[in-house]
């Protein structure tokens, strides 16, 4: 499945959405939840002083690190294997899922634990695990709501079962899990818990994406809530963990800054309840720590951003505060992005691994209000970069309408006679449409428009009649 | 120590370079960082501020705080069990708590201390165990936060598995924020050492907030969890 989400085309999602009144207002409460608590834990927590401070300095880390991405990679993977771990870098998804397959074969794996990761989603490893006969549990409870509901797809970066309520969840239990429950989420939860716990212990191969990785010590870091990654990585005999390329720091120092301005703009919480930093010594003689380790660290596209004036999107911690604060969002929900990247990242992170064909209407999906921009922790131009995407997309797609109605504006306009017979002809021309002096249904490039809202009918008069009139009146 | 292998990196890595359009750079110094807002966090503030803050922010992540002293500390540590239905007890193997004086609390029947000759049973007794026993290497005060260097003894299941973990916090230990303990572990490896298997930070019982934002308190780890600040000084 990977990162695509669905076949319809984007403006046909985008209805979809539009037309779900539920998903609208769940969109709607998330945000406005996830909004506050990330404002109460940053600019409105004083214990940690100026919250500006906090982003120019994630804002430099991450700078530095990219423009330093082949030495600090090099690094990170010289210190993990020195320390015995397997390092594999794999240029494309289908280079990753060939590499984890084969791990699995070589452990004669049947089950494969899973923590939330958006990255494995991305390469589409569930999937490439099942082909070779492997079971694999998603053990983030909002992943695992999606995986028991017939493989349902995230519509949230951070919470990916946000478009579902607790009614549906509860029948989902019902229906595929047999669960006898209500829909309080408590009793939901441990539903899940119950039925995951042994699953954890029984696992051969746990895997997990990374939230950063630190070069000078070869160490993974996971931030986490519920417990569920550290049982990943605790009991299985081998851990495999899918880290995108450009999510590591430099030393532990630039850690303690990505962290907290992960865990604050993503959930606002002061730390997740867990991070986890897993660094690979395997030869000790621990009964519950894996006994062999790889790293499987990512391009599949990242690499299109670097040196061009999308690198700053690599930037990019995944704490979705853009998706939280984005109007667009709120309206058309994360499904009909049709991508697992949604909001104002995915619109500008999708069309860079995915290309334009598949992802070059997603920049549009934006009001420019750059709200998020100002929402991101590591201060992403995000709505420049859309706009830079949207003039790509346009170039790229040669004579567009929009590039054709400019082209012969400008021919008429450039033309006395011309422009004057087309404002003239203008109400004529209209005239059929109009129903209570406005349009309500109109064609071509005017229908995005008049699909959403009236378009005024032409005046019978016009600006030139008015003014030359004016002038005589004068005299 | 067998090293691991790496696959692909000159390839993957010539590629990156060539998209910066710049020679490989093998040898990166870390710049001069003009913001550096988590050296002001708490900066000048006393033991006891600090462990004030630590307990106020550990009862936000409803987590239950006990404050002791060492000479209390084995009454206090019964008292606490006691309060959360006793039964099975996991503790790491640990030599501070018989520096703690705590031998005694643990010399039971009820209480198992990790042994790693006993192999898998240890993982058998704690998934069962009511309480996961151990003392937090460091503390956060800025977020109510324990942390654990696990290694074969203080092992990682003692506060992941049992229904309630409890972590004996000596007041000495508590630090600002994440800032102090990186900071340690960054001159430790540029030192040469080797890290800890896993450097834990951990701030109360799991929880989620995946359905409909509301939030469940126990998930896959802990259900409860009690830190146990004890005066060292």
């Amino acid at each position: 499945m990977a990162m695509k989400i669905g076949e319809k085309p984007f403006f046909d999602r985008v209805d979809d959405a539009l037309e779900d009144g539920f998903m609208r207002n769940a969109m709607a409460k998330a945000q406005d939840g996830l909004r506050g608590r990330k404002l109460n834990a940053t600019v409105g927590d004083e214990q940690i002083g100026d919250w500006e401070e906090w982003r120019s300095a994630g804002e430099e880390i991450r700078r530095h690190t990219l423009e330093n991405l082949d030495y600090y990679l090099d690094q990170l993977s010289e210190n993990f294997a020195r320390l015995g771990g397997h390092v594999y870098f794999a240029e494309t998804a289908e280079d990753a899922t060939r590499y984890i397959q084969e791990v699995a074969k070589k452990k004669n794996a049947k089950k494969v634990t899973k923590a939330k990761s958006m990255v494995t989603e991305e390469i589409g490893l569930n999937e490439a695990l099942e082909e070779i006969g492997c079971e694999v549990y998603e053990t983030d409870l909002a992943e695992y709501i999606l995986q028991i509901d017939d493989h349902d797809r995230p519509s949230h970066i951070v919470v990916p079962s946000l478009h579902k309520n607790k009614e549906q969840i509860r029948d989902t239990f019902r229906d595929k899990a047999n669960y006898t429950g209500t829909e309080e989420p408590r009793e939901l939860t441990a539903f899940a818990r119950s039925q995951l716990r042994e699953t954890f212990m029984e696992a051969d191969i746990g895997v997990t994406g990374c939230n950063f990785a630190v070069a000078e010590s070869g160490t993974i870091s996971l931030v986490t809530n519920e417990g569920n990654a550290n049982m990943v990585t605790t009991f299985p005999e081998t851990q495999i963990t899918v880290m995108g390329m450009e999510r590591l720091v430099p030393t532990w120092n630039e850690l303690d800054v990505m962290i907290n301005l992960l865990s604050r703009s993503a959930v606002g919480q002061k730390i997740t309840t867990y991070v986890t930093n897993l660094t690979p010594q395997l030869e000790e003689d621990s009964i519950d720590a894996p006994k062999e380790f790889h790293l499987i660290i990512l391009d599949a596209g990242r690499s299109n951003a670097l040196g061009t004036e999308f690198q700053s999107a690599l930037h990019c911690i995944r704490c979705a505060a853009c998706v939280n604060v984005c109007p667009v969002y709120r309206h058309i929900g994360g499904h009909a992005y049709g991508s697992i990247y949604q909001g104002p990242i995915g619109a500008v992170l999708s069309p860079i691994l995915g290309g334009y064909e598949e992802y070059g209407e997603l920049p549009y999906a934006s009001s420019l209000c750059a709200a998020c921009t100002e929402a991101c922790p590591v201060k992403i131009p995000l709505h420049e970069h859309l706009i830079k995407h949207r003039e790509n997309y346009v170039e790229k797609k040669g004579m567009t309408g929009e590039k054709m109605a400019i082209k012969t504006f400008g021919i008429g306009a450039s033309s006395p006679a011309l422009f004057k017979l087309a404002v003239k002809g203008m109400p004529a021309i209209l005239g059929p449409l109009v129903k209570d002096n406005s349009i309500t249904s109109g064609p071509g490039p005017m229908k995005l428009w008049t699909s959403v809202r009236e378009f005024p009918a032409p005046g019978k008069d016009n600006f030139r009649n008015w003014f030359n009139d004016r002038g005589k009146g004068r005299e | 120590m067998t090293a691991g292998t790496i696959h692909n990196k000159e390839q993957f890595l010539n590629r990156i370079t060539s998209q910066l359009g710049r020679d490989r750079n093998r040898q990166v110094g870390l710049p001069e960082w003009q913001h550096r807002p988590q050296l002001d966090v708490f900066s000048g503030a006393s033991v006891n501020e600090l462990a004030a803050a630590f307990k106020k922010n550990s009862l936000e992540k409803s987590t239950f705080v006990v404050n002791t002293d060492k000479a209390n500390l084995a009454e206090a540590l019964q008292e606490v069990i006691m309060k959360y239905g006793g039964g099975q007890v996991v503790a790491s193997k640990d030599a501070r708590f018989g520096e703690f004086g705590l031998d005694a609390v643990l010399d039971n029947e009820k209480t198992h201390i990790w042994d790693t000759n006993r192999g898998q049973e240890n993982i058998e007794i704690a998934k069962k165990a009511n309480i996961g026993l151990f003392i937090s290497d460091a503390a956060l005060a800025e977020s109510g936060t324990i942390v654990q260097f696990n290694d074969k003894d203080i092992a990682r299941s003692i506060s992941l598995l049992p229904t309630v973990y409890v972590a004996i916090v000596p007041k000495s230990t508590i630090v600002p924020r994440m800032t102090q303990v990186v900071q340690a572990v960054h001159q430790s490896v540029e030192e040469g050492n080797n890290l800890a298997t896993c450097i834990n930070f951990i701030s109360g019982p799991s929880n989620s907030a995946d359905i409909e934002m509301n939030i469940v308190i126990g998930v896959h780890g802990p259900v409860e969890a009690v830190h146990v600040i004890v005066e060292d000084l």
